[in-house]
């Protein structure tokens, strides 16, 4: 037992890469060649004490594995790395670093069980130990869930502290002074006299011993980063035009290529006539690839002439195509044999409805577009056998391993450059547009080549957001809601993306049911089941996945379902919630938003509550119904993370997953018609407008007993608050989305 | 064709169709005016043409009648407009790819009402879209700005 005890601190002491898997690993030594990627290439002088931090004469880099899709996880995770190395993040260099097994995510696998985030059972630990385990196994380099902060928050501080200690003992080294004599401040090492030494100054003495590691972290109270408004890393970069992104990238000879493939979706090229396009000045060739044709130009608008010069012949695309015949296929499968899972199955709803008068209703929410405002883009070039990719990726080892199967070059030739994306929302989590790429360099090789999509292609290329239909039968008793009973039918996120990182996908997809099933309140006969349509369109995850859609189906029934029973929205949810720090959150939006106060004709309040990626959050949204349409006048939100690292961003990711999730809720579909998508540009697909947008009042709570990620949770409730608003200002009930299909908006 | 950009005369040889947003990044090599959609739908490719916000996306070289200026134009990192260093105070930005043209819109509409209300703003800046939902900020940064500008 001591032995075991001994090793599992050890294991902690050296960083939280080991902290699941500690016992069963061993220890961890960052210095072992071949562990930390960033000791291949080292240069004399240079050091990379822990694969987070790099000093070389030019200053201290800070590795942030994370993608930066627009939620600020760079800036965040160089502040987790700074708040123990003693450095301002903005004095230090930032670099996703390459894509290896040890930037594993430990986290985000959690979100494919069927274990509720509240719960903390035995099992549950263990269930979310054995994904801690398999991440690492597996090498799962990802970015998504919401997992950034609770991946890293200790790992990447434990980082921090044992370079921190291990620049201390060089300078006890290099000056015969005792530890106790050292201190540090912003990048430097202090002498009790005041001098100081810079640490990269030390960085050689560094490299050559072996990291501290028995080090502890420190009390939050010390902390100067850390919970404190943060100025991002990256604010005057995107403040002044320089910051780059993958589209922005220039190289010597490099040209710029576009492509065009079947828009019926899955369809092929049968033949296509480029004779016209080939005479286009600036263009240099036009190619084929899987699915469409290549233009590769000296410049993008060129490239997207010429693309649309290309006569093509393609084939019909191998899906139900009409949206229609989608939905219908939906509707058909509420059935035994496409039963996919019953997470929650309390009392006996059957028995419940049997004498009940049922309050019925049925649900629909559409395909969605990601969208990201930077259309899908990389930089790629095939020499001599390396091949290098330079994109805004989630997914920078599935992307070499998807290219090694492509080109069959080894993995360890291909090097994923990761930058920074213009937004993602999910389709950042695929690897399509860079397989393109990649097969145009196979033709063209030791040419750097920038292939960007044209929006029209972005828009009916996307992996969206799966359709999904809900049906909600519940009963009331004189106390408030006796029965809930929820069916949800959608096609399944995880048999369709896992495929294409050819992963499997086992057992039933948590993702149909997600935001529904896991919800924290006590209903004496509550029952969802999940249904799984047979595979459509291909789908992918969209900002908070299965929740986003979800979310409206259980808090629209919801509030049908209060209505019914003759009780407040509000007092209902507390009077069934039993979850702690998601009581708190219902509390404070009703203080918050004054609810139960009047609010005067033609307005009205709707409340939603969605716990999501572990994160309870409730929202009120106040309307008015004017002569020009329903209005929104303010949302109130309040959220849960256990402790809030940044206020400043996490205001920002709570008013950005409002507006997200309204926008698409009032104004957002994806149909198709013969297998394309019919929004091919924003002007059919517009999101929210700023005149639209409402005011958004937000307070963070910290009674949760784990720290969370904000990306995602605050989206799943916004459309259902929003449609029990309109409610209660029309008595109209909209159980469509989007909205708009059914009411006018200002 | 002769254009000014960002008080620099340069020399293009291209078609008189070719919308400026490429030959400001294609041929030019200037980055912040970003593509977006290519139909004038989304504001990421604003720049001013005499001080009056465009879209780069729509406005074919031949047709351009002034002097253009983009986001590198306006300021730079270290000397940075009052609308730009509104944007950093309120941080604005999430993935940021929208704001060169968030920006670019907010400074030409500034220069032309120093003092605007609140729906006079919500009026201009509408068009430009921004997908992660910084118009809260957006909204307080344009009045920070008009501030600012009222001090200088």
């Amino acid at each position: 037992m001591g032995r075991v005890k001994t090793i599992a601190r050890r294991s902690f002491l050296v960083g939280s890469v080991a902290v699941a898997g500690g016992v069963v690993f061993g220890t961890y030594l960052y210095k072992r060649a071949g562990e930390n990627p960033l000791l291949d290439g080292l240069k004399p002088g240079e050091t990379a004490i822990t694969p987070y931090v790099k000093i070389d004469a030019q200053g201290v880099t800070l590795i942030t594995p994370r993608a930066d899709v627009g939620q600020g996880a760079w800036s965040m995770q160089a502040h987790m790395i700074a708040e123990e190395l003693d450095i301002n993040p903005r004095n230090a260099k930032l670099s996703p670093g390459p894509a290896d097994a040890i930037y594993y995510n430990g986290v985000v696998g959690a979100e494919a069980l069927p274990i509720a985030a509240t719960s903390d059972t035995l099992l549950a630990r263990g269930g979310r130990g054995a994904v801690d385990v398999v991440g690492k196994l597996m090498g799962l380099h990802i970015t998504g869930g919401s997992s950034t902060v609770p991946d890293m928050y200790d790992r990447l501080r434990m980082a921090g502290a044992v370079a921190r200690e291990t620049l201390i003992k060089a300078a006890m080294k290099q000056t015969g002074l005792p530890r106790d004599q050292l201190g540090t401040e912003d990048g430097c090492i202090v002498l009790p006299d005041g001098l100081k030494i810079e640490y990269i100054d030390l960085a050689s003495i560094a490299a050559e011993i072996e990291p501290v590691q028995d080090v502890t972290l420190r009390d939050p109270s010390e902390w100067r980063y850390l919970t404190k408004p943060q100025k991002r890393t990256d604010v005057v970069a995107k403040s002044t035009g320089t910051q780059i992104y993958g589209i922005d990238m220039q190289m010597d000879g490099m040209v710029i290529a576009t492509t065009r493939t079947n828009p019926a979706i899955g369809g092929g090229l049968n033949s296509f006539d480029a004779e016209v396009a080939q005479q286009m000045r600036g263009v240099h060739a036009v190619l084929p690839i899987t699915g469409g044709i290549a233009v590769v130009a000296d410049n993008t608008w060129r490239a997207f002439q010429a693309a649309q010069a290309v006569d093509c012949d393609w084939g019909p695309s191998p899906y139900i195509g009409d949206s229609a015949d989608q939905f219908a296929a939906v509707a058909a499968s509420f059935t035994d044999d496409h039963r996919d899972s019953r997470f929650k199955d309390e009392g006996d709803v059957e028995d419940a409805l049997q004498d009940a008068s049922v309050v019925e209703a049925e649900y629909r929410i559409p395909y969605l577009a990601h969208a990201p405002m930077e259309p899908m883009s990389v930089v790629v070039k095939l020499t001599d056998g390396r091949l290098d990719i330079w994109t805004g990726t989630q997914i920078p080892r599935f992307v070499k391993a998807n290219m090694a199967r492509l080109t069959g070059l080894d993995g360890d030739d291909i090097h994923v450059h990761v930058l920074m994306s213009g937004g993602s929302f999910g389709r950042r989590l695929e690897d399509d547009y860079i397989a393109q790429a990649v097969e145009i360099a196979m033709q063209l090789p030791d040419t750097p080549i920038k292939m960007i999509w044209q929006r029209e292609e972005d828009f009916t290329h996307d992996f969206p957001r799966p359709l999904a239909i809900a049906r909600g039968r519940g009963a009331v008793a004189d106390a408030g809601i006796a029965a809930f009973d929820l069916s949800i039918a959608a096609p399944s996120v995880a048999e369709s993306s896992l495929a294409r990182l050819n992963q499997p996908a086992f057992g039933p997809d948590v993702a149909i049911v997600a935001g529904a099933w896991d919800q924290p309140f006590h209903i004496p006969n509550y029952r969802v089941t999940g249904y799984r349509t047979p595979a459509m369109v291909p789908v992918s995850s969209w900002r908070s996945v299965g929740a986003s859609g979800n979310g409206f189906m259980h808090e629209s029934f919801m509030d049908e379902m209060c209505h019914a029973a003759g009780v407040d929205p509000l007092q209902e949810r507390l009077r069934l919630c039993w979850h702690d720090a998601s009581r708190k959150v219902l509390e404070a939006v009703g203080e918050m938003s004054e609810w139960g106060s009047d609010l005067g004709p033609n307005r009205g309040r709707g409340l939603a509550f969605t716990l999501a990626f572990g994160v309870p959050v409730a929202e009120v949204v106040e309307v008015t119904n004017t002569p020009d349409g329903i209005r929104i006048d303010k949302v109130f939100v309040a959220a849960d993370v256990g402790r809030v690292l940044d206020p400043v961003n996490f205001e920002a990711q709570l008013q950005g997953g409002v507006i997200f999730g309204l926008g698409h809720a009032m104004n957002c579909e994806l149909t198709y018609r013969d297998g394309v998508a019919e929004q091919d540009n924003y002007h059919a697909y517009e999101g929210m407008r700023l005149h639209q947008t409402p005011q958004i009042m937000v307070r963070g709570l910290e009674n949760g007993d784990k720290i969370r990620g904000i990306g995602e949770p605050a989206v799943p409730p916004a459309a259902p608050a929003l449609a029990n608003a309109i409610f209660a200002a029309t008595g109209q009930r909209i159980r469509e989305l989007p909205l708009s299909k059914s009411i006018g908006f200002v | 064709m002769k254009l000014t950009v960002n008080g620099v005369i340069h020399d293009v040889d291209v078609e008189k169709d070719m919308p400026m947003l490429w030959v400001l990044r294609d041929i030019l090599g200037i980055t912040g005016p970003k593509y977006g959609c290519g139909i004038a739908q989304c504001g990421a490719c604003t720049v001013h043409m005499d001080g009056i916000a465009v879209r780069a996306c729509q406005l074919a070289a031949g047709d351009v009648a002034g002097e253009i200026t983009t986001i590198e134009g306006l300021g730079t990192p270290a000397v940075r407009h009052a609308v730009q260093e509104a944007w950093i105070d309120l941080q604005v930005a999430q993935c940021g790819y929208c704001q060169s043209g968030q920006i670019m819109q907010a400074a030409s509409f500034l220069e032309l009402n120093p003092t605007p209300t609140d729906d006079q703003i919500d009026a201009a800046m509408s068009g430009n879209l921004c997908r992660c939902g910084t118009y809260p900020r957006i909204r307080e940064a344009v009045k920070t700005a008009a501030l600012k500008l009222k001090a200088v």
